[in-house]
């Protein structure tokens, strides 16, 4: 780099540029959370969809399955598995109720929870909610 | 040979490291063949179970990496000894216990078990990507950084203040203040996703790449003989093009999950200037190396700096690059083409920063200036192993994802997510034989610490 060019040019660029960019995330994030309400959805947020979260967090799905595009990705998508069943949380009970717990002999299949009525209401009705949150149109299509 | 005795402490650090990332590559291994025989190892350790220990062993030992890197270049960057080596050695036991405890967790009791054992109940915080640790492991975590700050802070603070060393303890503070957001967990998925990214981006894309240019420099001037004020002016940009352009780049997470549209624009336009340090980051190692004044007998720890450099420009860069962009990751988000851009950018920018430390460090704890031939050639080996196989690895997931992308996502009729990855098998086979080149030249690694013992030392060559 050129002599013209000072390591005290450098660090004001650094300093400079890094706390106004911090600042400037802040108050973009400030805002965000304001609106956010408009499109999160979180006046449908009831009992159940928080269990249903609780139940989500503690069998670990996000270590299989994405949601909204985040996770892994040996597993469908399900932040619209709701639309993707047909509008129904029955669906998604059932699907998860009959698991075999032996799994599939050569296929990848979701493990036996062995939920509670109340957990898997719970976790259909966290996966309907989730699908009504305003995602900028994402994912592209039904397939997820 | 080392200039201070407590720099000796960063050796079981990066013993440590090697051996939490054998167990991480032994579990990717096991995922990759997941991906092909669904059934695999099924119910014992299921796919997600294998996942969170290979995740979570990488995130573990690049800390051990890092806590290793200061503990080695703080003293001799402050002129002084580390402020406690005892402190460093009980927190490393510490750190390793908790870890080894919290591995053995995820893989003996099913995950509810876990959760209910160690009390989410009453602060819920796992179940989440790479924070799936339980509340009492984060809490240690907080526990030992904060130590390790101290130590490393007291060092720094009470001797001499070279550029390379507040840098790093910036970026450490950094890491200590974000992490405190895998706390925070609302039953608001929008807002728990939102906040979870400033533990995951503002470190891996923000504070990480200060440690990562801070362990580059120091490294640089020590095998190249460059003028520190040369080295230390291009750290100072690369790190502020790293902030300018990675800080309000998180806004490319914030393009699908609840978030304003605003950030289609910002997250698109700033993140596409986050390649931009890392290939200052290739000119300034290529460049410092080319104008090198002594010629250091650790050639290999040159190729591991350079290899740094460019695989992270590529992984980290390239790879962000190519589906940052909003009307792009609008069709890629959440697919193969993540896990290859994951694959590369972890290992160029972060895993090869770590091994560069370690090949330059490791051989002047062990009482000499650089590795003998034989060690070198073996360590060159390795490097080469592993970075052709994370290549060949990151290629095959990036025809998985662009295939996936195509039937999945864009075709006319598009196929459900389990006929896609039927589908694309071919690149899952092309992964799983690449990830096993990749254990190979890892173990290739690991022997390269036992041959060669007892060739004669070398000595540095002045131009």
């Amino acid at each position: 780099m050129s002599e013209r060019f000072t390591k005290s040019m450098a660090r004001n660029i650094y300093l400079g540029g890094g706390v106004f960019s911090l600042l400037l995330f802040f108050s973009l994030s400030y805002h965000t959370l304001g609106v956010l309400p408009e499109r999160d959805n979180r006046h449908n947020i009831t009992p159940e969809v928080a269990l249903g979260k609780k139940v989500w967090e503690d069998n670990n799905c996000v270590g299989c399955h994405t949601i909204l595009g985040e996770g892994a990705y040996f597993a469908p998508e399900l932040g619209n598995v709701y639309t993707r069943f047909g509008n129904s949380t029955e669906a998604i009970i059932g699907f998860i109720e009959s698991r075999p717990a032996e799994g599939v002999p050569g296929r990848r299949s979701m493990p036996q929870f062995n939920l509670t009525r109340e957990e898997l209401v719970g976790i259909a009705e966290f996966l309907k909610w989730t699908s009504e949150i305003d995602t900028n149109n994402w994912p592209p299509n039904i397939e997820g | 040979m080392m200039k201070y005795e407590s720099q000796a402490v960063a050796k079981p650090y990066f013993i440590a490291a090697i051996a939490l990332f054998v167990g991480q590559v032994l579990f990717g291994l096991i995922l990759a063949t997941q991906y092909l025989i669904g059934d695999f190892l099924f119910p014992e350790i299921p796919f997600n179970v294998a996942r969170m220990v290979h995740t979570n062993l990488l995130i573990i030992w690049l800390l051990f990496g890092f806590m290793g890197a200061s503990y080695f270049l703080v003293p001799e960057e402050s002129e002084r000894e580390l402020y406690s080596p005892k402190l460093a050695i009980i927190l490393f036991w510490t750190f390793l216990i908790a870890s080894v405890l919290t591995v053995l967790g995820y893989l003996l009791v099913p995950y509810s078990g876990l959760a209910a054992m160690t009390g989410n109940d009453i602060w819920p915080t796992m179940g989440r990507e790479f924070l799936e640790q339980p509340t009492i492991t984060k809490i240690g975590i907080v526990i030992v950084v904060l130590g390790f700050i101290f130590n490393i802070g007291m060092t720094v603070l009470s001797g001499r203040k070279t550029v390379i060393s507040i840098v790093l303890l910036t970026g450490l503070v950094g890491l200590a203040v974000f992490f405190l957001f895998a706390f925070y967990n609302p039953v608001n998925l929008v807002l728990d996703k939102f906040f979870w990214w400033w533990v995951i981006h503002l470190w891996v894309e923000g504070v990480w790449e200060l440690i990562l240019g801070a362990i580059l420099a120091f490294v640089l001037i020590k095998v190249t003989g460059v003028d520190r004020e040369v080295i230390e002016k291009w750290l100072y940009v690369i790190i502020a093009m790293a902030l300018i352009s990675g800080v309000i780049g998180t806004g490319h997470h914030y393009f699908f999950i609840g978030t304003p549209e605003y950030w289609l624009w910002l997250g698109s336009i700033f993140s596409a200037l986050e390649p931009i340090p890392f290939f200052m980051m290739t000119l300034f190692a290529f460049n410092m190396v080319s104008r090198r004044r002594r010629d250091h007998p650790n050639k290999a720890a040159v190729l591991w700096a350079l290899g740094t450099a460019v695989l992270a420009f590529v992984g980290a860069g390239v790879w962000g690059f190519m589906h940052t962009l909003a009307p792009v990751n609008y069709y890629t988000h959440g697919s193969q083409i993540t896990a290859a851009h994951g694959h590369l950018a972890f290992f160029g920018a972060y895993a090869l920063i770590v091994m560069t430390i370690i090949s330059y460090a490791m051989p002047i704890i062990r009482g000499q200036v650089a590795g003998s031939e034989t060690t070198q050639r073996w360590e060159k080996w390795a490097f080469w192993l592993m970075a052709s196989s994370m290549v060949t690895i990151t290629l095959a997931l990036t025809g998985a994802g662009v295939l996936q992308v195509w039937l999945q996502r864009m075709a006319e009729e598009p196929m459900s997510f389990m006929a896609t990855q039927d589908s694309i098998a071919f690149f899952y086979w092309l992964r799983l034989a690449a990830g096993i080149v990749f254990t190979m030249g890892l173990f290739v690694y690991v022997a390269s610490f036992f041959v060669g013992q007892k060739e004669p030392p070398r000595s540095i060559t002045t131009e």
